[in-house]
């Protein structure tokens, strides 16, 4: 097994079944007209769709050697092995015969690539089975052709062909040249491998494809690429966003030993999508002489209308805005009359800061224009939509764009945004072609961000004489990351409101999501999770405040409120999104959110006394097509020291394909939840980031990260069944379960992120 | 400016560089070997950690004309059976995600592990509090330290 990334693409078709010409799979004809075919969901709704093609993703060389082509990024969610996992065990391929290699971007050949959205394995488990089982019928029928025999009578056993009757074998290397140029099977003659024969799918000790490579330090990231003749570069962007050059002096920098050539990079206009800031660039023999280059560059800069975003008087814009009406995205009932009746009403309003992903990886990658190409070598968790955005800025075809795509080296988001890679691409054309390596440094990274939003979220709730919930109120007010694409926006878009503002599925007879405007002064993109963590935030901390004036176990008013089994078509909750997911295959099923809350709450053993000063809290939530409900357990000293023994997460995504993996994201998402509720806050003033490292933009370290993160993954009746996100859902139920645990043992209702010293004493 | 002399992985190595260069660059670019990583530049998230006489220092923070003379060691050099035993923890227990870290964690448990046989939690958490991990694999790599302190044993 190996899995070096050399990205050789054309090495797949070169080297077995690929040989010979290939058709692209799906696509309507040029006269279906769109109304003629139905909605269409999933990764067939997504630009370039999902393809099939045995020819484009599997080639079994002469020796045996199975080498299988894996589209998606590899960003840590372990999707070059599950993927491989999948094909390889549909073709009943031997897994120590069998290596991955990484395609290049190339939406219109492979179908889309975009590494986000936790959608890998949601969208192409099936696709990927019947990759492999095209594959293992056209090495049967070229068994099936040699020997003379029926192909019925031909059966493929962990690599080879067998034919019962004569005793006859032929290993898969022996007829893979025959088998490349038969026909693929049409869809509806393949045949599927009975899921109890599976022997990759659902294990979880197959290993990691890369975990040689990144242990013994020969794994390559987008910022390792290394290129004869390369040069270094790092930017000066415009401190505040959509600001611009006005004046410079560069002959500082230009006599630092190394410094090569500064470069004017021009700044897009607002509102500026992927495009990058432009500001000047220092062109170097090496990294450090190009930063030492860029501390000596004189800039005076035009802030722009930006330069006035300053983060607490923003706070207090939300704030104002949430006490008043706004957009009603959701509305049944009547509110205000059910209100005005309750016995009981609680009001809160619920504060969560900008985040930025920081990858530890911080965005890079090289690039090098020849003539009117550009070859790209970066960490991208979106190649087509680098290939389309360098195309822009340097003027040419997108098909001229080469990306090869490498390990990234975390993404949560930050990395489907390439305006680096296009600001390597601009500098290899102004040094004439030779390749450069662009690098952000962490400041870099957390100043010239696609930051997660910023959002007050208010909610109103009514009780009846019996602590009936008889009325919800919600206004969410945060700015979109459509105003990072479009002029004007001031409303969250459907999936962002789909991601837990609109879509709760409770038991209250009126209920009313309104969304007033917020205005955008940065650049706003998805971080992992996405808005799911200031609405799951919100709302369920609400959850466990509404049980508390009804002097109710949070658990048990939970479920009442989520109430009995049931198949909600999303629609119905205004949510006309739902992750693009087909509204019925992917109703929400809160048979599915009840029975993770009560699996999370068995096992955490929710209701047994715990020790003075601690205390369990409790929260659940559907995301990207999946369940999540997890039990923080926290313990709470004098000086108010905050420590976390155990965290309990049930998920229910459907059918598992790579269990380990599935619990590594889980425990990645703990503690990435856990993070961004204790430390995580980007901040501004005069319109510029306030953090400038991680001393400042704090995450969690291993002292501070729950030592006993338990993951319980509910049972999948079959593996046809729908595929949930894995990524993601994760992270949004953590901050509301850590914060109902902060209140549980010590009483204290936190509701401004971060926690950071606000249970000091 | 003459040559700074060092060793790097066994091997003498020669640099012709500015003193105050981190040996993080000079390493990565100079020497071309990229398995140890650029994080922070300041010594906050240790993705960078190498040995320098067989301590773990962060490369990115250390001018390579302070350390003339030296024995620096990076992942791609690593070699002994304490590096033997955690790289193989890290393999067995699938400590990796996206993995960037992950040479700086592993220098930085090789350290611990050649001081300490036996960590405790807390003698993990002072020695791998330095180590960031953003994709969160903290539970493993305490595991994985704590397997490879017991194949030692053995």
């Amino acid at each position: 097994m190996s899995g070096t990334i050399t990205n050789l693409s054309r090495r797949a078709v070169l080297m077995g079944l690929g040989a010979g010409t290939f058709v692209l799979a799906g696509g309507l004809g040029p006269a279906a007209r769109a109304e003629d075919s139905p909605k269409k969901y999933g990764g067939d709704a997504m630009p370039g769709g999902v393809k099939d093609d045995p020819r484009l993703f599997v080639a079994v060389a002469a020796d045996g050697t199975v080498t299988i082509l894996c589209h998606r990024a590899e960003m840590g969610q372990g999707v070059r092995t599950s993927w491989a996992m999948v094909i390889a065990d549909e073709m009943d391929a031997d897994w120590a015969k069998v290596r991955v290699d990484q395609a290049p971007g190339d939406e219109a050949r492979y179908g889309n690539q975009n590494t986000d959205g936790s959608r890998s394995m949601r969208h192409h488990f099936q696709a990927l089975r019947r990759i492999g089982a095209a594959a293992r019928q056209m090495l049967a029928q070229a068994a099936a052709s040699q020997w003379g025999v029926p192909v019925a009578e031909v059966t493929a056993d962990h690599h080879s062909l067998m034919h019962a009757a004569s005793g006859r074998r032929l290993g898969y290397g022996e007829v893979a040249a025959a088998a490349a140029a038969l026909p693929v099977p049409a869809r509806e003659a393949l045949v599927f491998k009975d899921p109890a024969k599976f022997r990759y799918i659902g294990r979880a000790d197959i290993g990691l494809v890369d975990g040689f490579d990144i242990t013994t330090g020969r794994a390559t990231y987008g910022i390792d690429v290394r290129r004869e003749n390369m040069l270094y570069a790092v930017v000066a962007r415009p401190p505040v966003h959509g600001g611009k050059l006005v004046h410079y002096e560069v002959d500082e920098a230009l006599k630092v030993p190394g410094v090569v050539k500064v470069v004017v990079l021009n700044t897009a206009p607002l509102p500026s999508g992927f495009l990058p800031k432009g500001g000047l660039a220092v062109v170097a023999e090496n990294t450090w002489a190009a930063l030492k280059g860029r501390e000596k560059l004189k800039i005076t800069w035009d802030d722009g209308p930006n330069v006035r975003y300053d983060s607490a008087a923003y706070r207090a814009e939300l704030e104002a805005a949430a006490r008043a009406p706004g957009q009603v995205a959701r509305n049944q009932g009547d509110v205000d009359t059910a209100l005005k009746a309750a016995a009981k009403r609680v009001t809160a309003e619920y504060y969560i800061p900008h985040l930025a992903q920081a990858p530890m990886e911080p965005p890079a990658a090289v690039a090098q224009v020849t003539g009117d190409a550009c070859e790209i070598w970066g960490s991208t968790q979106a190649p087509q939509t680098t290939r389309e955005t360098v195309a822009k800025v340097l003027s040419i075809p997108a098909v001229k764009v080469t990306v090869h795509q490498t390990l990234v080296g975390g993404g949560f988001g930050r990395k489907s945004k390439p305006d680096y890679i296009a600001e390597a691409a601009l500098l290899s054309r102004a040094m004439d072609g030779r390749p450069v390596k662009l690098t952000f440094t962490r400041t870099d990274d957390l100043h010239h961000g696609f930051l997660h939003t910023v959002s007050v979220e208010r909610l109103e709730g009514g009780l009846d004489a019996k602590g009936k919930p008889v009325a919800w109120l919600h206004r969410t007010v945060a700015p979109a990351i459509n105003a990072t694409f479009a002029p004007g926006v001031k409303h969250e878009g459907a999936s962002e409101l789909g991601m837990g503002a609109v879509n709760t599925p409770w038991i209250v007879p009126n209920l009313r999501v309104e969304n007033p405007e917020a205005e955008s002064h940065t650049r706003i993109g998805w971080f992992r999770s996405v808005s799911n963590i200031p609405h799951a935030f919100a709302v369920q901390s609400f959850v466990a405040e509404l049980a508390a004036a009804a002097g109710r176990d949070p658990k048990d008013f939970l479920l009442d409120l989520i109430g009995p089994g049931r198949q909600i078509n999303p629609a119905d909750m205004a949510d006309g999104w739902n992750y693009n997911e087909d509204p019925v295959a992917y109703a929400y099923d809160t048979g599915r959110l009840r029975g993770v809350v009560e699996r999370a709450a068995k096992e955490a053993g929710w209701g047994k006394p715990l020790p003075k000063g601690q205390g369990r809290g409790i929260a659940a939530h559907r995301s990207f097509a999946s369940y999540a409900a997890a039990v923080v357990q926290v313990a709470v000293d004098a000086q108010g020291k905050l420590t976390i023994p155990r965290v309990d997460i049930a998920f229910d995504c459907g059918p598992v394909i790579n269990p380990d993996r599935v619990r590594a994201q889980l425990e990645g998402a703990v503690i990435q939840g856990v993070s961004l509720a204790t430390l995580g806050e980007i901040s501004f003033k005069a319109g510029q980031v306030q953090q400038d490292n991680f001393d400042s933009y704090e995450v969690t370290r291993i002292e501070a990260a729950p030592k006993d993160i338990r993951v319980h993954l509910m049972p999948a009746a079959q593996y046809d069944a729908p595929l949930g996100g894995v990524g993601e859902p994760g992270v949004p139920p953590i901050a509301p379960a850590l914060l109902n645990a902060i209140h549980a043992a010590t009483g204290k209702r936190i509701r401004s992120l971060p926690i950071r010293d606000q249970l000091r004493a | 400016m003459p040559p700074i002399k060092l060793t790097l992985n066994g091997k003498p190595w020669s640099v012709d560089a500015d003193p105050d260069m981190p040996l993080l660059w000079a390493v990565r670019e100079i020497a071309g070997k990229t398995g140890s990583k650029f994080g922070c530049g300041a010594a906050q998230c240790g993705a960078c950690t190498m040995h320098v006489d067989g301590q773990p220092v962060r490369a990115c923070s250390t001018p390579i004309g302070s350390i003339a003379g030296s024995k620096v060691t990076t992942i791609e050099g690593i070699e002994g059976k304490v590096a033997r035993a955690v790289q193989d923890a890290w393999v067995k227990l699938d400590v990796v995600q996206c993995g960037y870290c992950q040479s700086g964690q592993i220098m930085s448990a090789v350290a611990l592990l050649t001081d300490n046989a036996k960590p405790t939690d807390q003698d993990i958490d002072s020695a791998m509090s330095g180590n960031l991990c953003r994709c969160s694999t903290y539970v493993r790599i305490r595991a994985a330290i704590h397997e490879a302190a017991k194949a030692l044993e053995i």
